[in-house]
């Protein structure tokens, strides 16, 4: 963590910033543009004595040597982050309510009892039982549904694909209509056009998903009678993967709960490019770009929207991930036979398998997504491959 | 060298009003009138949520006041076997829509606000103590906070509420289902609460003040509360107002789920689902009007919040 300004998520300037440097690279950057310190040299014995045409080397493979501790590093915290989560999902089946009391029934003898506990293995120490439900999680077994008394892996696998469908459709519409109308009102800040745009996406903000999927219903639906208000209508079955996107009525289906899901991120993203490219746009090379008689289009999208591209994609990232979790309301609204559904008729009826492999898969992919983030600096933005502050 | 008199009277000091009604605040508020209206939204919604049993026409949880002849009656239309008239029409127990919406919104916003006020108090003590103390118990804190900032905070609510329902013995599930309600959103919010206070604190740990405070002999509690505690305040009122808005619609979502407030004491979330059953049935207003006061209740905290975040940033003066 950065001293001086305290960026919250400091990886992409903890890395580019030298061993054993208190401040980050953006603070360093600052107070020497500023007041003409240099805070981090003192630390790096390198640096005092580099000469220009040793730049580039050392520093590169300083780069690459702090970049794989880094790597290191994250995955390490991910890991841990989900053996805690792992945890959790462990103790809500051991603490809460008796395994046993769930899986026999009322004529049940001391010795049946008895037998179920070896059985199940809960008669062994805290650490083994855990171990092995780890073990077990790891291959893709998490018991039994108490409900449905049917395997969880099973069911979760049957429900997948609907909610995949909805959340790659939503995500799809969030990010093209986000970053359009982003740039749109970012070019045209002052027309009636782009005010419109954003008043509107201020109520967007406010209203929550599932007033949304209400009044799309209410409308759509029950008013114009256009589209249908809940299920995913017809399935087609490739394998064990049933799509919709193959059948009339499947494909009109997605639409109310698509918008639904997708324009709360896609507001977010349309706002975040929109001052980004505010910000770019202000720069001195746009202005040079243009001076170099660069056509308008050429401008705006291939200079401008690129150099946005990085908080974007870290937001969009981000938010991937909580489109998947959103999609719990948006699939209770359309009654989508999801895993959101499944999840939340799992809390209904404390339905503790279902909920604890839920909470466990969602964790994967949350860390998994927070991860790939932090990685996709490197791929998307050169300049933090080199040095930044390099001697030019 | 004359000397002056001293006056008879001593000169007053400025009462508390009229220094409030001089400060930069009320100025900034006078001259904004977004935030006067969403203050006089605000105010006349949580007025009229507390003070529900003396407005509304009828006690939506009396069963002998309710009439099931009088079911479905449209807004503003006389009911077409008992002739009486309901502003917002009657829900299909013959429930005055208006009065249930005034009840609703009373555990709307008392949810909302203990969840917040739980959520502040825990945030600011962790923050704090992360701030102040450091070492060991800022990197547990700070690393438990950041985990729970990669789930979304409704999610997180969702788990803690279903675990908490497994917990508590069935019979008592909807007596604890607004206690259960409150924790769960608390503990999805603390975060914020706790990253802001500890930011201002690592600032603020380093002033004179606090120097001075440990020469004279305080002790660590007292510097954090009495301290500095009153300095970090001002960002920590701003979130806030932002999460009381959040903390509305978080509780209203968890009760259209079905894993909220219970039927028996319907918030604005339950009446919403209870209302989405007859959307089809042409009776929406059922469904509306609750939604309606939920838009106008999280919309006009939510402007009020923003506005606040600008008026106590000197920034941006």
């Amino acid at each position: 963590m950065c001293t001086a300004c305290d960026t919250p998520k400091p990886f992409f300037y903890r890395l580019t910033a030298p061993p054993g440097a208190t401040t980050c690279r953006s603070t360093q950057t600052v107070a020497r543009t500023v007041i003409g310190a240099d805070m981090s040299a003192s630390n790096h014995p390198q640096r005092s004595r580099r000469s220009a045409f040793r730049l580039t080397l050392p520093r590169r493979a300083y780069l690459l040597r702090d970049m794989l501790a880094y790597v290191i590093q994250r995955v390490g915290q991910s890991a841990l982050v989900l053996l805690v989560v792992g945890l959790v999902a462990f103790s809500m089946f051991r603490f809460v309510g008796d395994p046993i009391d769930n899986m026999l029934g009322q004529e049940r003898t001391q010795e049946d009892i008895e037998r179920l506990r070896i059985v199940l293995g809960l008669d062994q120490p805290f650490v083994v039982q855990y171990y092995r439900f780890l073990t077990e999680a790891v291959q893709g077994n998490f018991g039994v549904s108490y409900r449905q008394g049917r395997p969880v892996a099973e069911i979760l696998m049957e429900r997948a694909p609907a909610t995949l469908e909805l959340a790659a459709v939503s995500g799809f519409l969030a990010i093209t209509v986000g970053i359009g109308l982003g740039v749109f009102t970012a070019i045209r800040r002052n027309g009636i056009g782009a005010n419109v745009i954003m008043s509107v996406s201020l109520i967007g903000v406010s209203l929550p998903t599932f007033l949304i999927g209400i009044l799309l219903i209410y409308l759509f639906s029950v008013e114009l009678g256009w589209l249908p208000s809940f299920g995913r209508g017809e399935t087609v079955k490739i394998g064990n993967w049933s799509t919709g996107f193959l059948t009339e009525s499947g494909l009109k289906a997605l639409i109310l709960p698509s918008i639904t899901l997708g324009l709360y991120q896609m507001t977010l993203i349309m706002r975040l490019v929109r001052s980004e490219m505010l910000e770019v746009l202000r720069q001195d090379y746009i202005r040079f770009a243009r001076a170099r008689g660069l056509r308008e289009r050429a401008v705006n999208f291939r200079h401008a929207l690129k150099n946005t591209l990085v908080p974007v994609i870290t937001v969009t990232g981000l938010q991937l991930g909580s489109i998947i979790a959103f999609a719990i309301i948006t699939e209770t609204v359309f009654q989508w036979p999801g895993v959101g559904l499944l999840f939340i008729n799992a809390i209904q009826f404390v339905d503790i398998p279902v909920m604890a492999a839920y909470l466990m898969l969602i964790s994967v992919m949350f860390v998994g997504i927070n991860l790939l983030v932090d990685l996709l600096y490197f791929a998307i933005d050169p300049r933090l491959r080199v040095d930044r502050t390099g001697g030019h | 060298m004359v000397d002056t008199p001293l006056p008879d009277t001593p000169i007053k000091d400025p009462s508390r009003l009229s220094l409030a009604l001089q400060s930069d605040f009320f100025f900034q508020f006078k001259r904004s009138p977004l935030a006067m209206v969403s203050f006089g939204l605000v105010s006349l919604l949580v007025l009229s949520a507390i003070f529900a049993p003396l407005i509304a026409p009828h006690n939506p949880f009396d069963p002998g006041s309710l009439n099931l002849m009088n079911g479905f009656s449209a807004p503003m239309t006389p009911n077409a076997f008992t002739g009486e008239t309901f502003w917002l029409g009657t829900d299909d127990q013959g429930r005055d829509v208006f009065s249930t919406i005034l009840y609703g919104m009373r555990i709307s916003l008392f949810v909302g606000a203990a969840a917040v006020t739980f959520a502040m108090v825990l945030g600011i003590t962790l923050g704090l103590l992360a701030g102040y103390v450091g070492g060991w118990t800022e990197t547990i804190i700070m690393r438990v906070a950041d985990v729970q900032l990669t789930f979304p905070a409704i999610l997180v609510a969702m788990l803690i509420f279903g675990v908490a329902k497994g917990v508590t013995p069935v019979e008592y599930r909807d007596q604890m289902a607004i206690w259960v309600l409150i924790i769960a959103i608390g503990l999805s919010d603390w975060v914020q609460f706790a990253r802001v206070v500890r930011g201002a604190t690592l600032v603020e740990k380093n002033k004179e003040y606090v120097a001075a405070a440990k020469l004279i002999g305080r002790t660590g509690p007292a510097i954090m509360l009495r301290h500095i505690l009153p300095n970090v305040l001002s960002p920590v009122l701003v979130i806030a107002t932002i999460s009381l808005a959040l903390a509305i619609i978080a509780e209203a979502t968890l009760s259209f789920l079905g894993v909220g407030a219970p039927a028996t004491q319907p918030s604005l979330g339950t009446l919403i689902r209870i209302g989405q059953g007859f959307l089809f049935s042409g009776e929406w207003w059922i469904l509306l009007f609750p939604a309606a006061t939920l838009l106008a209740l999280a919309l006009s905290v939510n402007l009020l919040g923003d506005w606040l975040r600008d008026a106590l940033n000197p920034r941006l003066r």
